[in-house]
């Protein structure tokens, strides 16, 4: 039988990130997918990255996963989302071009060492007792392996609505595995049912573009990769169009005949991205609502109208698309659709994103209930990361919400579970003045570099970033200057006296760095990438010194472990709500039990008493 | 884990003294001492005899059985005669026991805690409600206890809660449809809950009062009567009271009850320049108290101008008012003329000021608003420069709701979003 240390089912975006991030740690790693054109296939918008899920790419990125270089390949447009506002919640965005993501995706993967691709079907695991070890192939042949990744999206009872038209399947043109979904049940693990929808592709060639707004990218694309220096395709520009009253109207008059509100779909759609049909029925006094006409690629003449997914019948679809400005002639290339699936409840996974109840199989992506290229992706590297380090029999990796985004994001998933699809937003992260897209590296290249999944390459560069940040903060610390001294420089504060260092003067509203170099002229080779940092660190800096209490205190009760097994019945006063709640989430520490929904702060005495008598009985 | 006793009671004389024994060896322990223990949670009559077999005391104990008892152990309390003697010979029986000790200040109610016996906002509530020494302190403990204060604090978070949805909506969704200033409705929530909080913030003073009394001080000249009235008030010689001019030189505190309100009555020192050093110092004091008491009453001449200036709701009275039966305003503690009225008079100020009392009750109440009400002011201010500065502001805000979350259960970011949805329609 064949042998690997890891092995990972599904190549889309947690699929490949999972068996990229194990290969790197040096495990004999397969990807195994029904056809190698599915790996890197964006089957959804176009787009990589925006506000939090910017943070995610760059966090991916810090470790050095491949998501963000890959995307920077295929850009088209690129827009730095709230440029205006504070640093700490701008999100790079991109368009991307979808055959070039695919093209690079696929590169990046064959150009790995350690990771091999092998395409076939996935039809069953291979188990000794509880624990996986292995996978069987629908041509019979065996592989075992150490670690398994699922991620295969949507395929669990996928159904695919068109109107009053259902199929089962994943995604449109894919197939759904019946054996293996038979097997996930006989794990009995606890799961919901979620929908997404897609809007119809339009022909671009039938679209006015001269009667409509435009919207071109940034002058000075601000790219993913810490390691990119510039863009590698042609840049577009998208288009902008309405819905007004008459779009509305045919909506309204065809609701019933929608697969939702005809009562076909059962499964919780995400609030944030609701079908057009939702925006009609739920804001009905909102008589527009805006649609971006984003390409497909820069060769490509399919696009991707963002704003208007459904699930009405391809000829009320038709009907609508051509009520809106500069889609009067346009042509459907394929129809809208939502799909329903079932997801496994998040809660049943620890915080490596392994089943606590099924050893050696890991879940990431969709299937956890999550949505979006990004959230699945860096879910993708938690996987593959714990993955190969269990192959290894090395210690788990934990990100904490203290320090990433993929933190909060495995945190809400793992102790809180989904109600809809979950998408990351920057006011997930309570800490997001430090979190910020800038500075991911900063935060995690250096834990990436222990794990050993960074290369060479990226630490050479991290390095002398860390060592020059040093360098001008160091010297921007020790030099102190008085308010005169300052006002001579042309920086006007209050005349009190007090002796400031450059770092004090930095932090003040609407300072710049260029403003401090008459004061530090030797500072005037720094280069403006390390400049830009350490301003937006410094214009944080008393927040960050008051958030660093807080994630004191997280630290803290993080560090109060709940033992596996711990009996919440047992506990007198606590509330039969909260006893359900606790011992379905199974907490892993006391930070984590204080974040369930509904948790209160009699409820947390009671579990940290429990705790402590235990832990005073065990000393004793 | 030992086994800790304590007199249960308060020290001193009583008919009934109550010493209380909790942990694994109780059971045992009131064995040796008093013979076989009654059923659980009945009481029986047993003479307590020491180590020698002397007898101790005639006592009811009552036996409870774990986990069903105030601590959740096993627990024996002991009625004893309440006197010194036996009390501290029961006590100093049972410390000869091992793994057995006088209890620390407040253990019993810790190990019910930490059995589960009583959640924390119940161990809040039952140390105010015993403290409780009058009508108006029951009533507002009871006011704590039952949630008055958690529904406003959930009242205000969730107006905060709704200022946070307005500014995330706009970081979150900056590509998308949202109202594009949302700052005249932030600062309207803002400054809403900021003068309420501030409202709340001044109350707790009253609130503090009603909890640990109404300070009354009685002020005027030496030898206008004031240790008289104050006698005359508590109804016992608390003061000592002579012909002398100049008697009374510290500050003398009586403690009662006043139509249901906890009052502290203060005699001070006659307001006088004196060459007297010890007298001046009781002068100054007296003039120090009595401006920081909640209410003064002023023995004075008509037109006599003293060290201390009256407010609006202070009471003066015309001094030993036997010599001036025509004066309405006379008092009198020698004859008890206008004592009653004086009574009425100070009931009707201070139960005027006990209703403008907060709900929060306790420092901690106290702290946790005045910092939100801190951060809720920085946010406002930075709110108004801009929505480039929301970042920041909405950093301000989270502290500002933390701050309530110490008081009521706690926020997820959930509230938040669930605020956003229900108010916009977002999505691409």
């Amino acid at each position: 039988m064949k042998h690997f240390e890891v092995i990972v089912i599904g190549g889309g975006h947690a699929g490949a990130e999972a068996a990229h991030a194990a290969a790197r740690m040096g495990t004999q790693t397969a990807l195994v997918t029904m056809t190698k054109d599915g790996i890197g296939v964006m089957s959804c918008n176009p787009a990589i990255g925006g506000l939090g899920k910017g943070h995610l790419v760059r966090e991916i990125d810090a470790l050095d996963g491949v998501m963000g270089r890959v995307a920077d390949k295929a850009g088209i447009q690129f827009r730095l989302l709230n440029r205006r506002k504070g640093p700490a919640v701008q999100g790079p965005r991109a368009q991307a071009d979808r055959a070039i993501y695919r093209a690079e995706m696929l590169a990046e993967i064959i150009q790995q060492e350690n990771l091999t691709i092998i395409e076939g079907e996935v039809i069953d695991f291979l188990m000794t007792g509880q624990r996986i070890s292995g996978v069987e192939l629908a041509d019979g042949q065996k592989m075992s392996a150490e670690s398994v990744i699922l991620t295969t999206g949507t395929f669990l009872r996928g159904v695919i609505h068109i109107g009053d038209i259902s199929r089962s399947g994943g995604r449109m043109g894919d197939r759904a595995s019946v054996k293996l979904a038979d097997r996930m049940d006989s794990f009995d693990l606890p799961m919901g049912r979620l929908k997404t929808g897609t809007p119809p592709r339009l022909d671009g060639r039938t679209i006015n573009w001269d009667i409509l707004e435009s919207q071109p990218g940034d002058e000075e694309p601000v790219l993913f990769s810490f390691l990119s220096t510039s863009t590698d395709a042609p840049q577009i520009s998208c288009g902008i169009t309405h819905t007004n009253e008459k779009t509305h109207a045919i909506i309204r008059k065809n609701l019933e005949r929608s697969s939702m509100y005809g009562g076909h779909i059962d499964g919780v759609g995400p609030r944030y991205c609701p079908s057009i049909e939702d925006k009609v029925v739920r804001f009905a006094d909102k008589p527009s609502h805006q649609v971006f006409l984003e390409p497909e690629g820069a060769d490509d003449h399919t696009i991707y109208p963002n704003g208007i997914s459904t699930s009405l019948p391809e000829d009320v679809q038709l009907e609508y698309i051509r009520s809106m400005k500069g889609l009067e002639d346009a042509v459907i290339l394929q129809p809208g659709y939502a799909i329903e699936y079932d997801y496994v409840d998040p809660r049943a996974l620890k915080a490596t994103l392994e089943l606590r109840d099924v050893p050696g199989l890991y879940l990431a992506g969709q299937i956890n209930g999550t949505t979006g290229y990004e959230e699945a992706a860096a879910q993708g590297l938690v996987a593959g990361l714990n993955a190969a380090l269990n192959a290894q029999g090395r210690e788990p990796v934990i990100f904490s919400r203290s320090q990433s985004y993929i933190g909060v994001m495995i945190d809400d998933l793992t102790t809180r579970g989904v109600s809809e699809p979950y998408r990351m937003f920057t006011s997930r992260a309570e800490f997001r003045l430090s979190l910020r897209a800038d500075n991911a590296d900063q935060r995690l290249t250096p834990i990436g570099l222990i794990l050993g999944c960074v290369g060479a390459k990226r630490e050479l560069a991290f390095s002398a970033k860390a060592a020059e940040l040093d360098r001008v903060v160091t010297a921007l610390q020790q030099a102190t200057f008085t308010p005169k001294e300052a006002m001579q420089a042309g920086i006007s504060i209050s005349q009190d006296g007090n002796r400031r260092s450059a770092y004090q003067l930095l932090s003040f509203p609407d300072m710049t760095f260029e403003q401090i170099l008459p004061l530090l002229p030797e500072l005037s080779n720094t280069s403006p990438q390390i400049a830009r940092q350490i301003e937006r660190d410094a214009l944080y800096s008393n927040y960050l010194a008051r958030q660093q209490k807080d994630i004191d205190v997280l630290r803290k009760d993080e560090a109060m472990k709940i033992p596996e097994g711990f009996e919440y019945s047992d506990l007198v006063g606590l509330s039969n709500e909260l006893k359900a709640k606790l011992s379905a989430a199974r907490p892993e520490n006391l930070a984590q039990a204080a974040r369930i929904d509904g948790m209160t702060p009699a409820g947390l005495t009671l579990v940290l008493a429990r705790l402590r008598r235990d832990l005073e009985k065990r000393s004793a | 884990m030992d086994t800790i006793f304590a007199q249960a009671t308060a020290a001193g004389r009583a008919g009934v003294s109550v010493v209380r024994l909790s942990g694994p060896r109780a059971h045992e322990i009131a064995t040796q001492i008093a013979g076989p223990l009654p059923k659980s949670r009945r009481a029986a009559l047993r003479l307590l005899k020491d180590r020698d077999g002397d007898v101790l005391d005639q006592a009811l104990i009552i036996g409870f059985t774990a986990p069903n008892s105030f601590t959740g152990e096993d627990v024996v309390e002991f009625q004893l005669h309440g006197s010194l003697a036996v009390v501290q010979a029961c006590l100093a029986l049972l410390s000869t026991f091992p793994e057995t000790r006088l209890a620390e200040p407040g253990e019993f109610t810790r190990r019910a805690l930490e059995n589960q016996r009583l959640d924390l906002a119940q161990v809040e509530g039952l140390a105010d409600l015993i403290e409780a020494e009058t009508e108006a302190q029951r009533k507002q403990a009871f006011r704590v206890l039952s949630g008055h204060l958690g529904d406003l604090v959930e009242g205000w978070r969730r107006d905060l809660i709704r200022a946070a949805a307005l500014l995330e909506a706009t970081i979150d969704f900056a590509d998308e449809d949202v109202p594009i200033d949302v700052t005249p409705e932030v600062d309207g929530l803002l400054s809403a809950v900021s003068s309420a909080l501030d409202h709340e913030i001044s109350g707790t003073r009253i609130a503090e009062r009603i909890r640990n009394g109404f300070e009354v001080a009685i002020v005027g000249a030496p030898n206008a009567g004031k240790s008289t009235l104050l006698n005359a008030l508590a109804g016992r010689e608390a003061a000592i009271t002579s012909e002398i001019a100049g008697t009374t030189r510290d500050i003398i505190e009586v403690r009662m009850d006043l139509g249901g309100l906890p009052v502290t009555l203060l005699d001070t020192a006659g307001l006088r320049q004196s060459d007297d050093m010890v007298e001046t110092i009781g002068v100054d004091r007296a003039v120090a108290r009595a401006s920081q008491a909640d209410l003064r009453v002023f023995l004075a001449e008509p037109n006599e101008v003293l060290m201390v200036t009256p407010l609006a709701d202070d009471i003066i009275l015309r001094p030993k008012g036997d010599l001036f039966p025509e004066d309405a305003n006379g008092i009198s503690g020698k004859t008890g003329r206008g004592i009653a009225t004086l009574i009425e008079r100070v009931q009707l100020v201070l139960t005027r000021k006990s209703l403008s009392a907060g709900l929060a009750t306790h420092e901690r109440h106290r702290v946790a608003m005045q910092n939100s009400a801190e951060n809720l002011e920085k946010a406002r201010l930075i709110l108004l420069r801009g929505a480039d500065h929301y970042d920041i502001a909405s950093e301000e805000l989270r502290s500002a709701i933390r701050s309530l979350e110490v008081l009521v259960g706690r926020i997820g970011v959930e509230n938040l979003l669930d605020e956003i949805f229900s108010s916009f329609c977002l999505g691409k």
